[in-house]
């Protein structure tokens, strides 16, 4: 057994191997218009509708830089705790193909905008830190479509153009948890910054896998294989299951692992050879010489630090410093921008005599639990952060009980009613009464007698009977702390 | 008035201000002229018929504050014009119909000329002769079977020819100069940046330029006014302050400076060409200018340079045609097919010649001995500009090492054909302004012209010098009419 609990290595026979990975991943820039032209980034409209152009490649068109877009990607390397390059180079990469109107790509190449970086992953047994290597700006291309026609391939140039963010990190992920953890945290980073939505299901964000093995304890790194484009992170940890397994495989046959480019097959749960490293492509990348070297200035820079919200890792000392939180309790909350947005407003109209705790405790609990059974996301939240803050303090100052609490959220969840309304319309107020509960309690035990004698003999059991009987006797309203005190005291 | 085509576009728009032109007389006259030139071949797409329809409508509600009010001409077929076809001179555009209109025709339009047509160019304006061209090479006015020079060839020939009073060219390296140089006309390469590449076919963007080719340094000052502005549409446009430089224009050059650079003393270069250029300093030192000796060193590299920056970006520029979103389409078995066949019938010789020098110095493995070592290069002769310009205000060199060649004599020998743009290229490696100004002939009759290149955004000082060279000059350009019946 391994010492490190979470230490991914892939076993045989007399070996064990680690396995290290790399991402490029690429994220589409939130932005209104395209990164060299003017033509809207809307998801899911018509084909070819949100197309210029610049972004048809006619005949003496020029690409003009968004910068919206150049500010976005400072955003995010900021938010990565990475190096601004004052000056980076557009550059083209060169490559036919049917939906790559121009010829070539516009994308950084020796020079792009971001440079070194870090992320911080939380992981069970501890925080680890994932180098970023860089981030550039670049152009997606467009979408060929290959089956409406048995002849032909149509072509969509609507995302011809759209500014993509490629966050290349080194290779310093261990196992495919990792890679899901660290997904997460770009994904949770820049939707904080607004600067990337991070919808894998749009192709938002998607990445390149690269994938080597390596004898545990080793120093060199293996010859590495990159699976393209990979859309979810499930299928990032099982291409990079099978890929390690594979590659394992060939080593353990006295075989070598071939450098090249490889495609993950969702349906068949494997990834295979799309063209090896003698096929690769020569991009003939040179510098744009349409576009002039992308200067920025410290000021430009230092007004985008001024827009930079708190972030989940500071977000997060946070809680723990000032809401005393439990670092697990409080990374559920920080992970998702809403869900934090969420719990600060639940922590700002509870008031002044809130119970932290209790509200982590609803939201982690009954509202995470209808969420998930209703496949909403927390923004979409049929039970408004207000009138959840209301919930809990009605519980806090026992004017109803966890139980009935229960009752009323159920109410709740049909238009977002304020649940202090629910309690009075439906009277469900919490009985706390001492005098009207040792009344109820005498009538109980006066109908009871066999049963109390049988408790005083010794049997304990009975108890619980005696409880029941009161908080049935108050339809479920009677403060359960005063039963259990008047029933020790009469019995 | 009979002689409505040999006046100069000053002359015209004086006429047409003091109204003893209407626009229409003067668009016939053109129209008349250019359908008796169909011989030289200038036109690639005649645009007549609209454009007297345009001249009527502008006579009936005449913006005499214009600077080109009215006044037709035609416009190298490497600018995009809105709904009329624009070639590029290629049959891989031949039937491409723009929906968009170039920054440059647009500002020519918006001061009131009117379109008469598309002038024959080289293809991809990759060519020294015309003879480059889909749709055939053109004839130099000034004789029979003589090339008109390349690639604004068309536009050459049509100036000179009378076709037109003024046209537009581009300017990569040498394209306008060398054949304002063969045909007697005068040409401007502004510095780069002047004018806007928007809606312009590119060949390759870093030395691609537009510029004014006319009679007289009169004219070209007055439409390089009106081409040359800001555009935000084009990242490598530079905004800075432009002259009128017409309004500005003086002959007024004393105690100018004007550099001789040691190095455009070329091998086997004719005795004519060294005896007009001694010419032109004596010419420039009656002005009252001053010549100063001076040394570019890097001269000598600035062909090879240009032969690898400028197929590189070419070879990329050109991937768009593809066959894919518009113009000429192959059939083919599958994609890649469809892709070699498109482009092997699309393009002629010289442009796939260039694609694929283009395509090799950009590959990996070549990339740091040509393309990069090339753009290293490009520097130094920058640089080279750059240290001589804090001496000199001006430099004088010939415009092409000899004057206008017979059709087909360079056709095959690529490498003679790029030595005519020795004196050109620099130019364009360092994003300077050139004006070539007719001023001799050779024994053959033939002109030849002298180069005035300047600083960065000086256009205002080189126009100045030519318009006081070409006083003294006093060039007359020997157009027989041999063409016409």
């Amino acid at each position: 057994m391994n010492k490190n609990k979470s230490e991914y290595l892939i076993n045989r026979k007399d070996n064990q191997y680690e396995v290290v990975i790399g991402l490029e991943v690429h994220a589409q820039v939130t932005s209104q218009s395209k990164l060299f032209s003017t033509s809207a980034t809307k998801f899911g409209a018509e084909p070819n509708t949100q197309v210029s152009l610049v972004d048809a490649a006619f005949p003496g068109m020029l690409p003009v830089i968004n910068e919206f877009c150049v500010k976005q990607a400072i955003k995010t390397g900021i938010g990565l705790n990475a190096k601004i390059n004052k000056r980076s180079v557009f550059d083209r990469k060169n490559y036919f193909y049917a939906d790559l109107p121009q010829g070539y790509q516009i994308s950084q190449f020796k020079d792009p905008i971001v440079g070194e970086g870090k992320v911080i992953l939380d992981m069970p047994d501890g925080q680890k830190e994932v180098g970023i290597e860089r981030l550039h700006l670049e152009q997606d291309a467009g979408k060929s479509i290959h089956d409406l026609d048995p002849q032909n391939t149509f072509v969509d140039l609507n995302r011809s153009g759209v500014a993509l963010m490629e966050i290349v990190s080194k290779p310093d992920l261990r196992s495919p948890d990792e890679v899901s953890v660290y997904i997460k945290k770009l994904r949770s980073i820049m939707r904080y910054l607004g600067t990337c939505d991070g919808n894998m299901q749009e192709g938002s964000l998607r990445a390149d896998v690269n994938v080597s093995v390596r004898s545990k304890g080793s120093k060199e790194f293996g010859t590495r294989c990159e699976i393209k484009n990979v859309n979810s992170i499930k299928f990032m940890q099982m291409a990079i299951e099978y890929e390690a397994n594979r590659q394992v495989d060939l080593l353990e046959e006295g075989k070598l692992v071939d450098q090249e480019t490889r495609l993950f097959d969702t349906k068949k749960n494997e990834t295979r050879s799309m063209r090896s490293k003698e096929d690769a492509h020569d991009y003939r990348y040179f510098p744009d010489p349409d576009l002039l070297p992308l200067e920025v200035s410290d000021d430009f820079v230092n007004k985008i630090k001024t827009d930079i919200p708190e972030l989940p890792d500071d977000k997060k000392k946070r809680f723990i410093d000032e809401f005393k939180l439990k670092p697990y309790e409080a990374n559920i909350l920080v992970s998702d921008i809403d869900t934090a947005k969420y719990f600060e407003e639940v922590v700002a109209k509870m008031g002044k005599n809130k119970d932290i705790k209790l509200a982590v405790n609803w939201i982690t609990g009954e509202l995470f639990a209808i969420l998930n059974n209703k496949n909403l996301e927390i923004s979409q939240s049929p039970i408004s952060a207000k009138n959840l803050a209301i919930l809990v303090n009605l519980i806090k100052n026992g004017t109803i009980s966890g139980k009935i609490a229960k009752t009323v959220f159920e109410l709740m969840m049909d238009g977002d009613k304020d649940p202090q309304k629910i309690v009075e319309e439906k009277g469900l107020k919490q009985q706390s009464d001492p005098k009207a509960l040792e009344a109820l309690i005498d009538k109980i035990i006066n109908d009871n007698r066999d049963k109390a004698v049988e408790y005083k003999q010794g049997k304990e059991k009975l108890f619980g009977f005696f409880v029941g009987q009161a908080m049935k006797a108050s339809g479920g309203k009677a403060n359960p702390q005063l039963i259990n005190e008047i029933l020790k005291k009469k019995l | 008035m009979s002689d409505i085509t040999k006046q100069s576009l000053s002359e015209l728009v004086k006429n047409i201000k003091d109204k003893k032109l209407s626009s229409e007389e003067v668009t016939k006259a053109f129209i008349n002229r250019s359908e008796k030139s169909k011989k030289l071949n200038a036109y690639i797409t005649e645009n007549y018929s609209s454009a007297l329809q345009k001249a009527k409508e502008f006579d009936q509600k005449p913006n005499l504050d214009l600077k080109l009010p009215g006044i037709p001409m035609a416009v190298k077929d490497l600018f995009c014009t809105q709904n009329i076809r624009t070639t590029a001179g290629s049959k891989i555009l031949n039937n491409f119909v723009p929906s968009y209109e170039s920054t440059v025709t647009k500002n020519i339009w918006n001061e009131g000329a009117i379109l008469l047509g598309k002038l024959n160019c080289d293809e991809f304006a990759m060519g020294s002769s015309n003879e480059t061209s889909f749709f055939g090479n053109v004839q130099n006015p000034i004789d029979k079977d003589l090339v008109p020079g390349g690639s604004s060839g068309g536009s050459a020939s049509a100036v000179a020819g009378q076709l037109t009073p003024i046209t537009i060219g581009t300017d990569t390296g040498g394209s306008i100069r060398q054949p304002a140089s063969f045909t007697g006309t005068v040409g401007l390469k502004p510095t780069y940046g002047s004018c806007s590449r928007y809606g312009i076919v590119a060949f390759a963007s870093s030395l691609d330029q537009a510029g004014p080719m006319a009679q007289n340094v009169k004219d070209c000052a007055l439409l390089q006014e009106v081409i040359s502005t800001y555009d935000p549409k084009d990242s490598t446009s530079i905004d800075f302050k432009r002259n009128n430089y017409s309004k500005e224009l003086t002959y007024n050059i004393k105690g100018k400076k004007i550099g001789i650079p040691k190095e455009y003393r070329v091998d086997g270069m004719p005795h004519e060409i060294e005896e007009l250029w001694q010419k032109g300093i004596q010419y420039v030192k009656d002005c009252g200018a001053e010549i100063v000796d001076i040394s570019l060193p890097h001269t000598s590299y600035a062909l090879p340079t240009y032969y690898i920056v400028a197929p590189a970006e070419a070879s990329s520029n050109l991937a768009r045609y593809d066959g894919v979103k518009y113009g000429f389409r192959a059939k083919g078995e599958n994609l890649i097919d469809m892709y070699e066949k498109t482009r092997s019938e699309g393009f002629g010789a010289e442009v796939q010649r260039r694609i694929m020098i283009g395509t090799y110095v950009l590959s990996s493995g070549y990339y740091d001995a040509y393309y990069l070592k090339a753009q290293k290069v490009r520097k130094l002769i920058k640089n080279d500009f750059d240290e001589v310009f804090n001496k000199v205000d001006a430099i004088l060199t010939p415009s092409t090492p000899s004057s206008a060649f017979k059709i087909g004599e360079k056709k095959d020998d690529p490498v003679s054909m790029y030595l005519n743009d020795i004196f050109t290229v620099p130019v364009n490696l360092a994003g300077l302004p050139g004006i070539s100004i007719p001023a001799g002939h050779d024994t053959k009759g033939y002109p030849l012209g002298l180069q005035i290149i300047g600083k960065a955004f000086d256009e205002q000082n080189i126009l100045n010098i030519a318009y006081a060279m070409e006083e003294k000059i006093n060039f007359k350009n020997k157009i027989t009419d041999w063409w016409i019946k």
